[in-house]
């Protein structure tokens, strides 16, 4: 206790949320898990064993490795086409990661934008925003994902579009409120008095304050958003053969449960793990952050 | 709530219908290209035929015209005719709504009835093994994609145990004289046991497979909610003056806990829709969630459409309610 208070002197707010992240086991653990997996999308195409769109009827729903008729050299099994599961699902890692990240990142920065110039400016321009996130929150996330999509036609694209679309919502709420908050604080009144430009508060004495809370949702969103990509192209709206996604691998092994489980168990498991890590790394950040969240 | 938040509540949800219909309808602006040439597809069609569907469609009006006749039309219940179907929107949606119906509602029940008494448990036995196991179920729960979720239970139900069937919403025995359309309730009227039991059976895995997930969510707010509540100085008081155990669980604790739950139900009720269409897709399960995926397909846009927004009022109003709800558990939300 003492050693906390002791620090609390000397450090900043952020390196003591690091401090204490770096304190959580399970966060840390499901960090590394994130590392690998992206290092696995990013390296894809040096790591893959084979061609992930090789079809070879010969190897056709060919078991894993340690099943008997499986080989090693395909160690997850081969799908419907003889393709083989472990060069896709590295294939798809890029395509579901990817996604996630990208979706993400450009939410984030149009939510960041608009919530700050909401929050700030008020009055009709805040009004018009807010409404249009209402309306937009009006949808449920995969309805309007689903009808969108649908209207817009398949393709990938179109599904970082769509999700775009939607996603930047959330962190236009947060940004809007926390700014919404500092704008009260004597810092930014202080500024103001001072005669800083309206750009030059919120770039320098608003973002900076609420920055963190926002980043930290956007983490845990990543994960909705690879849920929402796989589930678009469980359907058949995202990627378009022989591209894989851990989504569409999954849908291949609808038709093939009886006679190869294993052609929708991996790429549903990939999922699960990388969701579940980036919900506990996001989690770890929010109670390290922002505990008023946790 | 008073008379003038109500009025305000109200003016706010009128705004938000009127735009999602506004949305809803500028998503068919998004179709690449001209509608009619993509609904018609590889089928010949003379000049004269695609004219008069373009006309049928007002796709030869300007667009502020056309969102006119939308919106008149839509909130007197005509969403135009499905091209697909040879009949109109409505009458094809109504006939998938009861399935989706019957299948949203025990989906609920099984997440209420498995999230919130485990919430609770949790939340009062704090890092106890029952709040361990569900802690770790729910993080589970809500990080595993949904239309696996299916699969896992249709291998491990059907294709393994054949305990369950894969498809389907009813077996061969013939659906009872349809009343409410709900097969559970109708063979209940007509008092037939066996069409009860089959129609239990097929509901079970794609129930189930919304039920878990949106369980987990339930039980993570109910936890948190009670955690929270049990903190609070009431709470201390009640206990200081001797007030028993349950009398303050009861009394305290599960009113203020329950309003949290209320909220991320609708919430998550919003979420079952739009899983519906996925589930139903899956289980064959003929509602109206399957409908708009095969519509998605065969290019049907007017039905997508009416679905969409049917969808999104139903989520709107839903929220609406459970914003009241709340608001009439807890007096401090009313301000």
């Amino acid at each position: 206790m003492s050693a906390v208070t002791a620090d609390a002197g000397l450090a900043s707010p952020s390196r003591l949320a690091w401090r204490s992240f770096r304190r959580d086991s399970t966060a840390l653990i499901s960090c590394v898990i994130i590392v690998i997996a992206c290092a696995i999308a990013i390296l894809a195409p040096f790591i893959m064993p084979h061609d992930p769109a090789d079809a070879d009827l010969l190897r056709r729903l060919q078991p894993p490795g340690w099943m008997e008729g499986g080989e090693w050299a395909y160690p997850l099994g081969c799908d419907q086409l003889g393709r083989d599961i472990l060069s896709r699902l590295i294939a798809g890692a890029r395509i579901s990661l990817g996604v996630g990240f990208a979706v993400v990142a450009a939410s984030t920065a149009i939510g960041l934008g608009l919530g700050v110039l909401a929050g700030t400016a008020r009055g009709a321009l805040d009004a018009v925003i807010s409404r249009f996130a209402d309306i937009l929150l009006g949808f449920p996330y995969l309805v309007f994902a689903i009808g969108l999509m649908g209207m817009m036609g398949p393709g990938l694209d179109n599904i970082v579009l769509t999700l775009v679309l939607k996603e930047w919502v959330v962190p236009f709420r947060i940004a809007r409120g926390e700014t919404l908050g500092v704008s009260r604080l004597d810092y930014v009144e202080a500024a103001r008095a001072v005669g800083a430009s309206r750009l030059a508060i919120m770039r320098g004495e608003i973002l900076p304050n609420i920055l963190s809370p926002v980043l930290v949702v956007a983490t845990i969103r990543v994960a909705h958003v690879i849920i929402m990509e796989a589930s678009l192209s469980f359907l058949g709206l995202g990627v378009q053969p022989p591209a894989a996604s851990w989504g569409s691998m999954v849908a291949d092994g609808r038709e093939f449960l009886a006679d190869g489980w294993w052609v929708s168990t991996a790429p549903g498991l990939a999922i699960l793990i990388v969701v579940l890590a980036i919900n506990l790394a996001g989690q770890g950040l929010r109670e390290a952050f922002d505990p008023r969240l946790a | 709530m008073t008379v003038q938040r109500l009025v305000e509540k109200l003016g706010h949800l009128l705004v938000v219908l009127f735009g999602t219909s506004v949305l809803t309808f500028a998503m068919t602006l998004a179709t690449p290209g001209d509608p009619v040439t993509v609904m018609l597809g590889d089928q010949r069609a003379s000049p004269e035929q695609i004219a008069s569907l373009r006309h049928d469609m007002g796709l030869d009006l300007p667009v502020i015209s056309r969102f006119g006749a939308f919106l008149w039309h839509a909130v007197h219940g005509d969403f135009g005719r499905s091209f697909f179907h040879r009949r109109p929107v409505l009458d094809v949606i109504l006939e998938r709504l009861p399935a989706t119906i019957e299948l949203t509602v025990a989906a609920t029940l099984i997440a209420l009835a498995i999230g919130i008494p485990l919430g609770l448990f949790a939340g009062i036995r704090r890092n106890g093994v029952v709040d361990r196991l569900a802690s770790l179920g729910s993080l589970v729960g809500v990080s595993v994609p949904g239309f696996w979720l299916a699969l896992l239970l249709m291998l491990a139900f059907s294709v393994s145990l054949h305990l369950l069937p894969v498809s389907g919403r009813t077996g061969y025995g013939g659906e009872p004289p349809a009343v409410t359309h709900l097969l559970l309730v109708d063979s209940l009227i007509a008092g037939r046991p066996d069409a009860f039991v089959e129609a239990l059976r097929h509901l079970a895995l794609p129930a189930l497979t919304l039920a878990l997930p949106m369980a987990a969510v339930l039980m993570r707010v109910t936890r948190g909610a009670v955690i929270e509540v049990m903190k609070a100085d009431y709470v201390t008081f009640a206990e200081a003056k001797g007030l028993s155990r349950p009398r303050i669980l009861g009394l305290h604790v599960l009113k203020n806990a329950l309003a949290p739950a209320i909220n991320v139900a609708a919430i998550e009720i919003g979420v079952l829709l739009g899983g519906n269409m996925i589930v139903e897709t899956i289980f064959g399960w003929p509602g109206l969630g399957r409908l708009v995926v095969e519509a998605i397909f065969s290019r049907n846009y007017p039905l997508v459409q009416a679905a969409v927004l049917l969808y999104a009022v139903t989520f709107v109003i839903l929220n609406f309610i459970a914003d009241a709800l709340q608001g009439a558990l807890n007096p401090r939300l009313r301000a």
